[in-house]
């Protein structure tokens, strides 16, 4: 008879003491995942303060999550490298789980790579797609060098991990209720001294790279925006498609947009929903950064810019009469 | 003080050849440095700049080609340069890399403070090999710095990207950086720089210079391969319409339409 196989997912709590949405989306995949293994539980690992698991249990116990494994100590209050990655590695080494998956967050990317090296193991960076092959094996699909290629990775060894984007994944549609056993560890860290010490943390207020990380909807502008009230324009029109802006590294330059949301080999990566390119040529360098994106409309007093190839839907148009109306057409 | 600065040359990413084991054919093909390790060669300089006897080393791992890279980075005011080059390195996923780049590093500045990385690698984009060394090398790591606010040779205090602001963090060194875009100017090459560039000896490391074993480098050490390579197949529906009065009210449709389309 064969062992149950398990896939570990990481749960994530942002410093506002929420699990983080990406968990959510990992929870619906491994559900799937899982089916296809056959004989497969699913668990998560959570670091939490004491007391604090009443405020997330919730969350596991519609998510499809058999057993949740929670690390219990007041250091927990926020994420840190050394420790996070010493316990998860002993946690992992003790339950030998199949497949484990993280959030491609800035903090799941600087722990997944951290744990994975240690137990000598592969992992699979920002994958698109997730899957078993016929050998049972993970199969992870991701885009490289800049979306021009999709390459499915395998992994030689156990547990095959893999990181996932926010927003890559569609979360729970429906309740997968389980009866979700919650087996509380608390660990002896009085000999633990961390190296690395937060001396001080300044939230952004308006937090613009997560938000690309994370919207729908993605309005940038490139150098034919021409001022930053151009992008104020942009802005208003953003919020009414309850979305973000972003800017290409053109209009950065110029000084029109702050260097946090650019977009394009250089800056950001995104794959909103919905992208909408407003007074951007279209080169290549930027194109690579937002190509994967759901739609793509583009509006540009060229005729002949390049964007208008890589855009399902274009206006030949100045911006300044376009998206005016077009606000005006969604507050209607 | 001793800083290893990590470096990665990579192809233009308009220009892709494949191996028949769909690894990348890296021979031939036009390279650049990385864009993020330029930054990285910024904050090993700024270090330099506020602590004397500071003294940086740049290391590759690729083919014989990146030496070119490696000169650049000495013009640019790196002091020395080592090319870690074998063909068995070929292949390598970032475990191996991190592997392979740690053994270097404890090879040639046993005695280093700091190592530096970019943050990522524009072409496979993984953000993974700086944490695999600092794995490696047992250090402590800080990746997505955005800016460094001091470094002595006890410590150093950086500014980090977190998801939600800003963190001000202190590591104890040795420790191990990954920086993001700065937006400090490049610096330039200076006619000392290219001087010392054009005498410097690099020095090239193989894997059995490493003391490394066959299964613990390139495709036979990594953990993962990539199995299949494939376009992605966009298509682009390329309409395109001239501004007129009733665009707004065009665009509006087609955006409920791109919209209710994503959410099914």
């Amino acid at each position: 008879m064969s062992e149950t196989k398990e896939i570990l997912l990481y749960a994530e709590i942002t410093r506002s003491k929420y699990i983080h949405t990406v968990f959510f989306e990992l929870a619906q995949k491994a559900v799937e995942l899982a089916g296809k293994l056959g004989d497969c539980k699913i668990s998560a690992l959570l670091f939490a303060e004491p007391n604090h698991l009443e405020n997330y249990k919730d969350g596991f116990l519609k998510s499809g999550i058999d057993k949740v494994y929670v690390f219990e100590s007041e250091k927990f209050n926020t994420y840190n490298t050394e420790l996070y990655s010493k316990l998860a590695i002993e946690l992992i080494e003790e339950i030998k789980p199949e497949i484990m998956l993280i959030g491609a967050t800035n903090e799941g990317r600087d722990l997944a790579p951290r744990i994975s090296s240690a137990l000598h193991t592969g992992l699979t960076a920002d994958c698109t797609g997730l899957d078993i092959n016929e050998k049972g094996q993970l199969a992870a699909t991701r885009p490289t060098f800049g979306g021009k290629l999709m390459a499915t990775i395998l992994c030689k060894t156990l547990p095959q991990m893999a990181t996932v984007r926010p927003k890559v994944f569609k979360p729970l549609k429906n309740d997968i209720l389980r009866e979700t056993e919650f087996a509380i560890r608390k660990p002896d860290l009085s000999e633990f001294r961390a190296k690395t010490e937060i001396l001080d943390f300044v939230k952004t207020l308006e937090n613009e790279i997560n938000e690309l990380d994370s919207a729908e909807v993605i309005v940038a502008g490139g150098r034919g925006v021409g001022s930053p009230e151009g992008f104020d324009l942009l802005k208003e029109l953003a919020k009414a498609l309850n979305g973000t802006i972003g800017a290409t590294r053109g209009a950065v330059d110029m000084g029109l947009a702050p260097k946090t949301i650019q977009i394009g080999q250089t800056g950001k990566t995104v794959r909103p929903k919905l992208y909408i390119a407003c007074g951007i040529s279209g080169a290549i360098q930027h194109l690579v950064g937002m190509q994967d994106s759901g739609k793509i409309i583009a509006i540009n007093t060229d005729e002949n810019a390049p964007i208008f190839e890589t855009a399902d839907f274009g206006i030949v148009g100045d911006i300044f009469k376009v998206v005016p109306e077009l606000i005006k057409q969604f507050e209607k | 003080m001793k800083i290893a600065l990590c470096i990665k040359q990579v192809p233009d990413t308009t220009d892709i050849k494949w191996t028949e084991h769909n690894t990348i054919n890296r021979e031939g093909v036009e390279s650049i440095i990385n864009p993020y390790d330029v930054y990285a060669i910024e904050a090993a300089l700024k270090i330099k700049n506020s602590n004397q006897n500071t003294e940086i080393t740049a290391l590759t791992m690729g083919p014989a080609q990146a030496e070119s890279m490696l000169r650049k980075t000495i013009a640019l005011g790196v002091d020395k340069a080592v090319l870690i080059s074998d063909k068995k390195f070929a292949g390598a996923d970032t475990y191996a890399t991190g592997k392979t780049l740690s053994r270097a590093v404890q090879s040639v500045l046993p005695d280093f403070s700091l190592v530096i990385c970019g943050q990522f690698a524009i072409d496979g984009d993984t953000a993974q090999t700086g944490p695999s060394i600092a794995n490696h090398l047992n250090i402590p790591q800080i990746t997505f710095v955005q800016e460094i606010v001091e470094c002595t040779t006890d410590y150093i205090i950086v500014k980090r990207q977190a998801d939600d602001g800003i963190e001000t963090i202190k590591a104890k060194l040795p420790a191990l950086i990954c920086v993001l875009q700065s937006s400090e100017e490049p610096s330039r090459a200076t006619i000392n720089g290219c001087k010392h560039a054009q005498k410097s000896e690099i020095p090239m490391l193989s894997m059995e210079n490493l003391g490394l074993l066959p299964e613990e480098t390139g495709i036979k050490g990594s953990p993962t391969y990539v199995s299949k390579a494939f376009r992605p197949i966009i298509t682009r529906t390329n309409e395109k319409i001239f501004y007129s009065g009733s665009s707004a009210a065009a665009l509006k449709d087609k955006i409920t339409e791109f919209m209710a389309g994503a959410n099914e």
